[in-house]
């Protein structure tokens, strides 16, 4: 049970990382399908980064590194989607598609270019980083408390207050809604709508980073990170694009995404006999279902999605 | 200037101002762009064989000194590229409705169980295997279209988690059929012969390339009929006036939920019989270990956009990316990985978003150097 809870809160942490990216993103008017892509990027950065850092280094240290790395790595890799789609009015939907493929096509082609230039015959697209992972570990009896919990608490929090209380996160949101009104008013459109993006790969880098810390202790890249972007999506929409609601949803998501790593621990679910796959799929299947009670009456940035035209009314 | 001068000028002008012009031009910039970028990431890896890699993914099968191997394997990369090409029109049929299909990936996966299931366990003919794909891929493709038209569910969301949930159920199902001591699936060339599609003589014109079937053939028609079902039909006509405008479309009375639907369908037959004419030619087993979605699919994204979403456009451009992501395997292994070609082609579907914005800004350009002229006379 208590391994249950666990897994349920790591995979949650991503989901919050990964949907509130989203939403900071859609809020300033960009669809960021790409999410996905961002994930596998920070993932890559922070993971390139841990394989490298020198044994001994205080823990704090090494957390601050890793994440810094993987935000670094996920926002550079946004602006691509940002510069596409806000200066050269590009569709979103293919821009971001382009971006989940291109990310793990890198992360891949890096890894593998690591890996043979230190010995040829390793040809794996693997990064194996189990010792400096133990940073980010506190063992509190058998419940192993992960910092990136508190610290997708924290972000939680902060988001909250930017969108809702803040002078930034209200133009955001006004960016999102009426871009033409908002510029009307002096706020510069572009620039919010960078921010916004900006915004969404950091948090979609370092979501990635804590999936591929979550439980194992190295990293196969060719997997990318098992459509966890779009999970994410599917929690903001759920969440209708509100930070609280995206931190419940994401919990609920995540519990179910967690049973598949630890049904085989209660006997009411083995003794259910399903095979393992279920369990694999269930988080989509429920997603898939939950989308159809929730869409209908979506809340959605009125204007997300639309290239920005100065010349429109 | 004299007059024969006149005449080219604006012969070429006519060129320039060409819609069809500007997407051939657009294309081969992407292109241009993608593979020097590819270059550039092979440099950076590894300077010594960045050149020799960047042939050897141009050239392909022609890698092999004897012609009649050359001949046989650039048989499998048409085998490949046919099955590419039924799932880029897959999503350019989608797209022309103003549906995103990602989920062509997933609609290919259902379609290759489908087609594999029946022949391996019920023994069936070679036709009845495609029709199964067919109909297995399409009503998955529906489910994305109907949740859409009556529950206004985003097609790109709902698509990958069909995506998934396609890929665990086939990995399911194949897994009864599956070689005791492998994870792949008994070959159709022992179990039921009767499965493969035929070859009609093509074979020969390929080194003997068993492979060669009339999937070549099917895959060639199939675009040609999207392309009249598109251009030269009525349906063809509601469906792109709902991608259009889904409200216009319904005050005109057409059925816009329908058109979705429908749509959907098509889109998702469309590549299950992609996934039909390349696993009934025995050329590969599936793997019911597999983790990740076959990339056919998403390499159907990026020949659907370089096409410019047009169906004809797609044959050459299917045909290209499939020639590069072949040649990937022929890139010399100590240095570098055969998925830097999916590198090339992930970043050639980035480029083409930005496709619209150079037609607009050349367009603006000629506008601006015609005005310049006007006003000099």
């Amino acid at each position: 049970m208590l391994l249950l809870i666990q897994y349920t809160l790591i995979f949650a942490s991503v989901l919050i990382l990964v949907a509130l990216g989203g939403c900071f993103s859609e809020h300033s008017g960009v669809i960021n399908i790409g999410l996905e892509g961002i994930m596998v990027i920070g993932a890559l950065g922070g993971a390139l980064t841990m394989r490298y850092l020198t044994a001994g280094m205080p823990a704090f240290v090494v957390i601050l590194l890793v994440v810094l790395a993987s935000v670094i790595s996920g926002m550079i890799f946004s602006l691509l989607l940002g510069v596409a789609a806000i200066k050269f009015n590009a569709d979103q939907t293919l821009v971001g598609t382009a971006l989940n493929l291109l990310g793990p096509a890198i992360a891949v082609v890096l890894v593998r270019a690591v890996n043979t230039a230190e010995s040829v015959d390793n040809v794996s697209s693997t990064v194996v980083y189990g010792q400096a992972k133990k940073a980010f570990l506190v063992n509190m009896g058998s419940f192993e408390f992960n910092w990136f919990m508190l610290i997708a608490l924290l972000i939680l929090i902060a988001s909250y207050i930017v969108l809702y209380k803040t002078r930034f996160g209200l133009r955001l949101c006004a960016c999102g809604e009426h871009p033409q009104a908002a510029d009307s008013v002096g706020i510069n459109v572009y620039k919010m709508r960078y921010a916004g993006v900006l915004i969404s790969g950091a948090l979609g880098g370092l979501g990635g980073l804590v999936y591929i810390t979550a439980g194992v202790s190295e990293w196969k890249f060719e997997n990318g990170v098992a459509g966890f972007g779009f999970l994410a999506l599917a929690v903001m929409i759920f969440g209708q694009w509100r930070p609280i609601n995206i931190g419940l949803t994401a919990l609920l998501f995540g519990m179910f995404r967690a049973l598949s790593n630890v049904y085989m621990g209660f006997d009411a679910l083995v003794a259910l006999k399903l095979p393992s796959t279920i369990y694999n799929m269930l988080p989509y299947i429920i997603s898939l279902i939950v989308l159809v009670f929730v869409s209908k009456k979506s809340r959605a940035p009125k204007a997300e999605g639309v290239p920005y035209d100065k010349g429109l009314r | 200037m004299s007059t024969e001068q006149k005449k080219e000028g604006s012969l070429l002008k006519k060129c320039i101002r060409n819609n069809g012009f500007q997407t051939i031009i657009g294309s081969l910039l992407c292109i241009i762009i993608g593979l020097f970028i590819g270059y550039i990431v092979l440099l950076v890896i590894n300077p010594q064989g960045a050149g020799k890699a960047i042939t050897a993914i141009l050239k392909n099968f022609l890698y092999y000194p004897s012609a009649a191997a050359a001949k046989k394997y650039f048989g499998t990369t048409l085998v490949k590229a046919s099955a590419l090409l039924m799932c880029s029109l897959s999503v350019l049929f989608a797209w022309k409705v103003g549906l995103f299909n990602i989920g062509a990936a997933g609609q290919y996966v259902i379609g290759a169980g489908a087609c594999l299931y029946c022949g391996l366990k019920f023994g069936m003919p070679w036709y009845g295997c495609l029709f199964a794909a067919m109909i297995a891929a399409a009503l998955v493709g529906a489910i994305s279209g109907a949740l859409k038209a009556y529950f206004n569910v985003n097609e790109v969301i709902s698509c990958i988690m069909l995506n998934w949930i396609g890929l665990y159920v086939v990995n399911m199902l194949l897994s009864n059929v599956k070689e005791q001591t492998t994870p792949y699936t008994r070959p159709l060339s022992s179990v039921n012969k009767s499965a493969l599609l035929p070859n009609i003589g093509l074979d020969k014109l390929f080194s003997k390339n068993e492979f060669v079937t009339i999937g070549l053939l099917l895959a060639v028609v199939a675009a040609i009929a999207i392309w009249i079902l598109l251009e030269k039909t009525k349906f063809g006509y509601e469906l792109k006036a709902t991608g259009l405008n889904k409200n216009a479309a319904k005050y005109c009375g057409m059925r816009e939920k329908t058109n979705i639907i429908l749509t959907m369908m098509i889109a998702g037959g469309l590549a299950g019989l992609g996934a039909g004419i390349f696993y009934l030619t025995g050329i590969e087993q599936w793997m019911v270990q597999q983790t990740s979605v076959p990339a056919m699919g998403f390499n159907g994204i990026a020949a659907a956009f370089l096409g410019g979403s047009n169906p004809i456009g797609a044959i050459f451009s299917s045909y290209f990316i499939q020639h590069i992501t072949s040649g990937g395997t022929y890139v010399d292994k100590t240095m570098y990985c055969s998925q830097i070609s999916d590198l090339i082609s992930a970043f050639i579907i980035y480029l083409c978003g930005f496709v619209f914005f150079f037609k607009v800004r050349l367009n603006r350009y000629l506008d601006k150097r015609d005005e310049k002229k006007g006003g000099a006379k």
